[in-house]
C-alpha cells in the first residue's frame, strides 16, 4: 500500500460522522423509495398468507422456487461480510480498516433477509414455531433433530446472534465518539447508554483489539458450518438424485465467498459515491479486494468444474439428465450461459487488469455481474433439480414464478439496502477508531531514496518488542 | 472518603508519558492513574503497565456450557419422542453433532461477549473527570484519588505541559 495521507483525529471524526449527525439530501427520497418497495413486498406476502401458497408458482414437483433460491443467495452474501472481516483481522491486513464495519453490517441485514424467505415460503410463518421449537409439553410433540430443517435455524440463528454481537462490540469505541459529538441531549443520552461508559483506557483498548481477533476466530467456524448446513438441505434430500453430492458443502461455501466478497466490493464503491469516502476507500483498497476476488472466483470455478466432472464421470443417468436440463434445455440453458459468463468469464479476466482493479466504477459493475450470476446459480441448482422427471414422479411440470414471489424477492433486496441506509444514518459505516489506529501505527520511513509508510503491527504487547530488541 | 478525579489533557504522546512519570515520582500508584485515548496505541507507549485479563477462559467455559445444553436438548428430544426411522438408532450422533457444534459455538461466543464487557470493566456508570477532546485526538491522564491528594496530582499533571486547564470530576 503506497497511498498515504495523514489525517487528524478531528478530521476523521468530521469526515466519517458528517452523514450520521446530519441528513444528506438524497437520503430521505432513497429511504422513502426503498421503504415503498419493502411495503409492497410485505403487502404481497400478506396477500399470499390470506390466499394461500396457491398464488405462487410453486406446485408439484417444484415445491422450492424463488424463495429458497433467494434464501441460499442471501446466506451466501451474509458469509463474506464476516468472513472478509474475520480473515483480514486475523491476518492483520492493513487494508481491512475501512471495509470491516460495512461488511459486518451487511452480514446482519443479509441474514435477516435470508431468514425472510423460508419463513414466507412455509406459507404460515407463525407455524414455524412448531417446527423450530415445538417443545409442546402438553401434546408431547417434539422436533426431529435429524431433519435439516432443525439444523438450519440452529446454524443461522447462531450466526445471526454472533454477527450482531460482533458488530455491537466493535461499535463501542465509535459509540463513545458519537456520545461526545452528538448535539441533541436525547441523542447524546442514547449514544452514551450504548457506549456503556467507554473511556478509552489501555485495558479497554486491549480488550477491544483482542475481541476483534478472538470473535473473528470464533465466528469463522460458524460461517463455515452455516453454508455447509444449507448445502446439506439439498445433499441429504432423498428425492433428488442430482443433489446427492459430497462436494456441495465446500462448493456452497466458496460460492458464498465469491458472491459475498463481490458484494463487499460493490458496497465499497457505493460508499465512495454516496458518502464521498474516497479519502478512506482508495484505489488501493479496490485493488486489494479485486486480487482477493481473482483467487476466490478461480477457486469457486474449480469447484464448479469438479461438480460437473463428478456428475458426468460417473455416467449416472439422473446426474447426466440433470446436467442436460441445466445447461442445454429451455429455459435453463440460456440462464446457465448467463450465469457462467457473468460470474466468471467476464469479471475475472477484467480483474487481471490493474486499471479495472483500481476503478470504483468498473469494480462496481463487474461485481454486480458476479451477483447476478450467483443468484442464477442458486436458481439453477434449486429449480432444474426438482423439475426433472424421476422414476416415482407422477406429477411433472415446470416452474414460473408468480408476481407475488417476484415482489417478495425484490423486497429482500430493498430491505438490505434500506437497512444499510438506516444503519449508516445512526452509526458510522467505517470504524473511526480503526482508521485512527492505522494513522497512529503508520509512520513514514526512508528506505533508500524513497519515503514509504511503515506500519507497527497492532496487538503485540510491549514485552514482545523488548524481547526482540 | 469520597474520591475525586482530575484530568490533564496532552497533545503529544511524550508529554502524556512524562505526566505518568511525574505521578509515579509523586507517589501515586498504578490503579490511581489511567491514560485515556481516543485510539488504541501500541502497548507501553506511555510507559503504563500492561493490563492483564482472563478473557481466554470465557469462550472455553461458554463452549462447555453450550455443548452440554445442546447435548441435553438433542438427546432429550430424541429420547422423549423415540421415533425409529429405517431401523436406525434412536440417538442419531451425526445429526446431534451438528446441533451440539452450533450450541458450543453459540455458548463460546455469548460468553466471550460477556467476558469482553466484564474484563473491560463495562458498563461504567460514573465516568469521573472526562473531556470530549479525548475522542478528538487529545491524550488524557486521569488521577482518581482522595480529595487531600488532588493538589499533588494536579501539580504532577501540570509539570508535564498540560494543554488547557485541569478538569475535575467525582468518581
Amino acid at each position: 500500500m503506497q497511498e498515504h495521507e495523514q489525517l487528524s483525529h478531528k478530521q476523521i471524526n468530521e469526515d466519517l460522522l458528517k452523514d450520521v449527525l446530519t441528513v444528506p439530501k438524497w437520503w430521505l427520497p432513497a429511504v422513502a423509495f426503498l421503504g415503498l418497495v419493502v411495503v409492497t413486498g410485505l403487502c404481497a406476502f400478506f396477500y399470499m398468507v390470506y390466499h394461500g401458497l396457491g398464488v405462487t408458482g410453486l406446485n408439484r414437483p417444484v415445491m422450492w422456487g424463488f424463495f429458497i433460491a433467494n434464501f441460499v443467495f442471501w446466506i451466501g452474501i451474509s458469509h463474506a461480510g464476516i468472513m472478509i472481516s474475520a480473515i483480514l483481522r486475523l491476518t492483520q491486513a492493513e487494508w481491512r480498516r475501512p471495509i470491516t464495519r460495512a461488511a459486518e453490517v451487511m452480514t446482519v441485514f443479509s441474514l435477516i433477509a435470508a431468514l425472510h424467505t423460508p419463513l414466507m415460503h412455509v406459507g404460515r410463518p407463525w407455524r414455524v414455531l412448531y417446527w423450530i421449537f415445538p417443545y409442546d409439553f402438553s401434546r408431547g410433540i417434539w422436533p426431529n433433530v435429524r431433519s435439516p430443517f432443525v439444523w438450519d435455524p440452529s446454524a443461522v440463528g447462531t450466526y445471526l446472534i454472533a454477527s450482531s454481537l460482533f458488530v455491537f462490540i466493535c461499535l463501542i469505541p465509535d459509540l463513545a465518539i458519537l456520545r461526545d459529538r452528538a448535539k441533541k441531549p436525547i441523542v447524546k443520552k442514547i449514544y452514551a447508554q450504548l457506549a456503556l461508559g467507554f473511556l478509552g483506557t489501555p485495558r479497554q483498548w486491549k480488550l477491544q483489539i483482542i475481541a476483534g481477533i478472538l470473535l473473528s476466530a470464533l465466528v469463522l467456524p460458524v460461517f463455515v458450518s452455516v453454508h455447509s448446513i444449507v448445502s446439506w438441505d439439498f445433499a441429504v434430500l432423498i428425492g433428488v438424485e442430482g443433489w446427492h453430492s459430497t462436494i456441495f458443502a465446500p462448493y456452497f461455501i466458496i460460492g458464498a465467498i465469491h458472491s459475498g466478497v463481490s458484494a463487499v466490493a460493490m458496497l465499497m464503491a457505493l460508499s465512495v459515491w454516496l458518502y464521498g469516502l474516497d479519502k478512506y476507500i482508495k484505489p488501493d483498497h479496490f485493488d486489494a479486494i479485486a486480487r482477493l476476488l481473482i483467487i476466490v472466483a478461480t477457486t469457486w470455478f474449480f469447484f464448479f468444474f469438479l461438480e460437473w466432472v463428478y456428475a458426468l464421470y460417473t455416467l449416472d443417468s439422473p446426474d447426466i439428465a440433470l446436467r442436460e436440463l441445466q445447461a442445454l434445455q429451455w429455459p435453463y440453458g440460456p440462464l446457465f450461459a448467463i450465469f457462467v459468463i457473468t460470474s466468471f468469464v467476464i469479471p475475472v479476466p477484467l480483474w487481471l487488469f490493474k486499471r479495472v482493479r483500481r476503478s470504483a466504477v468498473l469494480m462496481f459493475w463487474t461485481t454486480i455481474l458476479v451477483n447476478i450470476g450467483m443468484w442464477l446459480e442458486r436458481f439453477l441448482i434449486v429449480i432444474p433439480g426438482l423439475v426433472r422427471r424421476t422414476h416415482m414422479t407422477f406429477d411433472w411440470g415446470t416452474y414460473h414464478p408468480s408476481i407475488i414471489e417476484i415482489l417478495i424477492v425484490v423486497e429482500t433486496f430493498a430491505f438490505v439496502c434500506l437497512g444499510m441506509l438506516l444503519f449508516a444514518k445512526v452509526l458510522p459505516l467505517i470504524p473511526l477508531f480503526d482508521i485512527k489506529e492505522g494513522m497512529v501505527n503508520r509512520r513514514l520511513i526512508k528506505v533508500g531514496r524513497r519515503v514509504v509508510p511503515a506500519t507497527i503491527r497492532e496487538g503485540l504487547p510491549h514485552h514482545y518488542y523488548e524481547k526482540k530488541h | 472518603m469520597a474520591k475525586r478525579s482530575v484530568l490533564g489533557l496532552y497533545t503529544e504522546e511524550d508529554s502524556a508519558a512524562d505526566a505518568l512519570d511525574n505521578l509515579r515520582e509523586a507517589g501515586f500508584e498504578e490503579g490511581e492513574y489511567e491514560i485515556l485515548t481516543g485510539v488504541p496505541y501500541p502497548e507501553g507507549t506511555f510507559g503504563e503497565a500492561e493490563p492483564e485479563h482472563k478473557l481466554y477462559r470465557w469462550p472455553l467455559i461458554g463452549a462447555i456450557c453450550g455443548f452440554t445444553i445442546a447435548l441435553l436438548i438433542t438427546a432429550g428430544t430424541e429420547l422423549a419422542y423415540p421415533l425409529i426411522t429405517g431401523g436406525k438408532p434412536i440417538l442419531s450422533i451425526p445429526a446431534m453433532a451438528i446441533i451440539m457444534y452450533e450450541g458450543s459455538m453459540l455458548g463460546a461466543i455469548l460468553f466471550t461477549i460477556i467476558g469482553i464487557i466484564f474484563e473491560s470493566r463495562l458498563p461504567r456508570i460514573f465516568m469521573g473527570a472526562y473531556s470530549e477532546k479525548i475522542t478528538e485526538g487529545h491524550i488524557g491522564v486521569t488521577v482518581t484519588t482522595d480529595e487531600t491528594r488532588t493538589d499533588a496530582a494536579e501539580t504532577a499533571l501540570n509539570k508535564a505541559g498540560i494543554d488547557g486547564e485541569i478538569i475535575r470530576g467525582w468518581e
